[in-house]
């Protein structure tokens, strides 16, 4: 089906089903019971999980398959967010336009900034897109401020021209839409305690994730798709059989920019807001760490990992001193004060010492990210305990395994 | 195709059923918004939620970590634990410690990190997961235009905490968003006549700017206030937020006949810039036959203990300070000192302030709805909160009172008393027409019940 073999199709099918259950599978514990804190079925979280999966996935098709390891994509997801944002303000609302110039000019510079830069191949080529990224981060900071608005961030104003959207009068700020469905609007069902919200935004982000993986599987599984792992394996080999690399890497480096383009084209579909921070190096390196932390070179590993960070960053930074004094609150004084310090560092603004460790341990213990964690569970279910190594799989890459816990792909 | 295949196709009863999906589609919207609620996050239960979103890292974590300690002050005194606070003094009385319209106040927190984009994020997850009815916080002019064009999408009030841009309630104001916190051009109105006063009407000054909204502001307020009064500006330059270190910055400034340095800086970078300019004898120097003088426009508690001995005689403004005499301040400094065993920032006071005049907002407009809200807000005048007699401008949501001129003490008594108020300006002086070219453009809109 959809030109897949019956193994990807039942594999997209079930990543198909996830998606669209996720505002249930986020949301497992009952409202005002103590776990609720972990809930993360609301719109902003989903919407961000399934923006940073189609930014991974994207970036996987480089890295993943080629071995560039880019150190500078989120100045693209900067310049999707930026054209956009430029697109609302000028001609409409519809998230359509928007979304199609931020793939549009985020391309573009893709070709540009991929053109120089795959002059180089391994560290020099990580440095060089840094340097690029760096760039476009200080630009839009400060020399392009007419263009960017600086720190604050280009927003819509109530006098932005909007050409397409005459039609509309008002004295408050129009919401984004497709085709009149306000992305934000949302249908929030009860359920024995449990409340479901089911929002526009998502459900729009998830649709073009899907596209997403879909063209990434059809990607990873072409001849192109071959071609960039052959670029991985060995350069100088493919060079002897008489083939350049170069066309094919920079056909790579551009469309993972595109997908960056529209991950960025998506964050301010959800939230008409684009910032410089966007563009930040440690933004490029979050989607470094979410598709190294998933796995990198699988399909579903990227998504996972943008799925774990995502979840960590939006719920354990809430974890205050206040919310920790009252799960603990039944410990002695002393022990009480004692625990609650330990525990403290690690959540609310120390949420990054717990992302750090669980990224060392993954990347000590799992070479092959989470989805290879995911897969030892999966053979201890079907072959028992029978010991089993990395050889005994004769292609881990090409069968990626899916998984139970996606958190809106 | 045949025509028994068309005739299938699009059969009457087929097109009935795409029409009915269709309208049903096109229905949903409607469905999907006139939810039960009147407006967004209506409190149901026995207890209401407030989202205090500060930065706890970064360049501003310092005021951040004072803004929240002040908020959960604020959240007891509502509930009705502690001694009250200012509620004692507040001109209006109709709060009685019983939290807001007899719901219990609880809050949720979240770390802006000084940058827009988190500062929205956080902001959205207190709106959509928590259910907080109101927003307050921020230490950065950038993040509170960031987070209050939120606000205003989402239908929340936002109490906006330190923000000191004029743009905040100038040209990015917003129906839904208020300013207790003074702003630039009020540091340029009380402070130029004391410069004047105190270094002659003839100085040429040089400006080093945080490079954002606040310090562009800030920067041409000063400028003009002071070249009103005789002055010269000589160079302006700006750096990057969180430069860490500003020596690069400060060499040039011994190459040009400048004898006043501007720090338009705030929290961590003020701190350094500073410290940077003292290292290089800038305070020792002659210029012109006359002494170098550094300014710091916006001056903090907070920032003057980081600086240390580089602060003392330094000039700058304040929205309020912990050493004034008056019952409001009095009452706020004894309580926050009881819990934590020191004083208060002034941007302690102003988010302990915001949150006293929410809640006083709700409680006489008899509703948590953002558009009662904002009406009971609109030029209300009220006083005991220890700025003097204060009022809520209607046509931008700014607080106008009072503006603090302080200078660093040559010798503090503790590590605390490092400011002593030189002059009090009165809200006469700092008041400005709401067409002001500085606030020009923009527009308030309708509030926004979501």
């Amino acid at each position: 089906m959809f030109g897949l073999n019956k193994k990807d199709t039942t594999f997209l099918l079930i990543v198909i089903g996830l998606t669209l259950f996720t505002p249930i599978l986020m949301q497992p514990f009952a409202e005002g019971s103590g776990l609720a804190q972990f809930n993360g079925g609301y719109p902003d979280l989903m919407q961000k999980v399934a923006i940073f999966g189609i930014f991974a996935v994207g970036f996987n098709i480089l890295f993943g398959l080629t071995g560039y390891l880019s150190f500078g994509h989120a100045a693209f997801l900067g310049i999707g967010s930026y054209s956009a944002v430029w697109m609302f303000k000028l001609l409409t609302m519809n998230v359509i336009p928007g979304i199609l110039l931020a793939m549009i000019v985020s391309g573009l510079f893709a070709a540009a900034i991929g053109y120089v830069s795959l002059r180089r191949s391994g560290i020099y080529f990580s440095i060089l897109t840094l340097a690029f990224a760096q760039m476009c981060y200080k630009m839009a900071y400060s020399v392009l401020t007419p263009l960017t608005n600086g720190e604050t961030g280009l927003q819509l104003a109530l006098d932005d021209p909007r050409i397409l959207d005459k039609a509309i009068e008002g004295s408050s700020l129009p919401v984004t839409n497709i085709f009149g469905l306000a992305m934000n609007s949302t249908y929030k069902l009860e359920v024995m305690n449990h409340v479901f919200t089911f929002s526009v935004g998502f459900y729009f982000c998830a649709v073009i994730a899907i596209l997403a993986f879909y063209v990434a599987i059809r990607l990873f599984r072409s001849p192109f798709g071959m071609m960039l792992r052959a670029v991985k394996s060995n350069q100088h080999r493919m060079n002897y059989t008489g083939l350049d690399p170069k066309p094919y890497t920079l056909a790579a480096f551009v469309i993972s920019g595109m997908y960056a383009g529209l991950a960025g084209g998506l964050l301010a579909a959800m939230d008409p807001l684009a910032g410089a921070d966007r563009m930040l190096w440690t933004a490029s390196g979050e989607v470094v760490i979410m598709t190294i932390l998933g796995g990198a070179g699988t399909l579903m590993g990227p998504v996972l990992g943008a799925g774990v960070i995502k979840y960590l960053e939006n719920i354990f930074s809430k974890i205050n001193e206040t919310v920790l004094h009252s799960w603990f609150h039944w410990l002695p004084d002393g022990i009480e004060d004692v625990v609650v310090w330990v525990f403290a560092r690690f959540t609310g603004e120390g949420w990054h010492l717990t992302l750090g460790v669980t990224f060392m341990l993954v990347v000590t213990f799992l070479p092959g990210g989470l989805i290879q964690g995911l897969g030892h569970i999966r053979d201890r279910f079907k072959n028992g305990k029978k010991k089993r190594d990395k050889y005994d799989d004769p292609d881990p890459d090409h069968h990626p395994a899916p998984t139970k816990r996606v958190a809106g792909e | 195709m045949s025509k028994t295949d068309l005739t299938r196709r699009v059969s009457r009863r087929g097109v009935i059923k795409t029409g009915a999906i269709a309208g049903a589609g096109l229905a949903l919207p409607t469905i999907f918004t006139s939810g039960a609620r009147a407006f967004t996050n209506e409190p149901t239960g026995g207890t209401v939620t407030l989202g205090f979103n500060v930065p706890q890292s970064g360049a501003y974590a310092d005021e951040g970590a004072d803004e929240l300690r002040a908020y959960q002050l604020a959240v007891e005194h509502l509930n009705g634990e502690g001694d009250g606070g200012m509620l004692n003094t507040f001109s209006s009385k109709v709060l009685e410690g019983n939290g807001i319209l007899g719901k219990k106040v609880g809050f949720v927190t979240g770390d802006t990190q000084t940058k827009s984009d988190a500062a929205r994020a956080s902001a959205k997850s207190m709106i959509e997961k928590d259910g907080a009815v109101m927003i307050t916080g921020g230490s950065s002019s950038g993040v509170a235009v960031a987070v209050q064009g939120l606000c205003q999408e989402a239908g929340v009030i936002f109490m906006a905490g330190l923000t000191h841009s004029n743009d905040t309630t100038g040209k990015d104001k917003k129906a839904n968003g208020f300013r207790h916190f003074f702003n630039a051009y009020m540091s340029g109105a009380a402070l130029a006549p004391v410069l004047a006063a105190r270094y002659g009407a003839d100085r040429k000054a040089y400006h080093l700017t945080a490079d954002y909204t606040w310090g562009w502001t800030q920067e041409e307020s000063i400028a003009a206030a002071t070249e009103a009064l005789g002055w010269e500006t000589v160079n302006k330059v700006r750096t990057p937020l969180g430069a860490g270190d500003f020596s690069s910055y400060i060499t040039p400034v011994l190459q040009t006949d400048a004898d006043v340095l501007i720090l338009n800086h705030y929290g961590g970078d003020m701190v350094n810039s500073l410290t940077n300019a003292v290292q290089f004898g800038l305070r020792d120097k002659m210029v012109n036959g006359k002494q170098f003088e550094i300014v710091v426009p916006l001056f903090s508690r907070l920032m003057a203990r980081g600086a240390g001995e580089n602060i003392k005689g330094i000039l700058g403004s304040t929205n309020w300070h912990w050493s004034l005499s008056d019952e409001g301040s009095q009452a706020f400094v004894k309580s926050f000192g009881t819990k934590y065993g020191f004083p208060p920032s002034q941007a302690a006071h102003t988010c302990y302030v915001q949150s006293l005049l929410y809640a006083d907002a709700v409680a006489r407009a008899g509703s948590f709805n953002p558009c009662a809200v904002v009406e009971a807000l609109e030029g209300f005048e009220f006083d005991g909160l220890g700025n003097g007699p204060t009022l809520y401008r209607a046509e931008d949501h700014q607080c106008f009172k009072d503006v603090l001129v302080v200078r660093g003490k040559e010798n503090p008594t503790s590590e605390f008393d490092l400011l002593e108020v030189v002059e009090i300006t009165p809200a006469a002086q700092v008041t400005y027409p709401v067409d002001h070219p500085m606030f020009a453009g923009g527009a308030l809109g309708d509030c926004n019940a979501g």
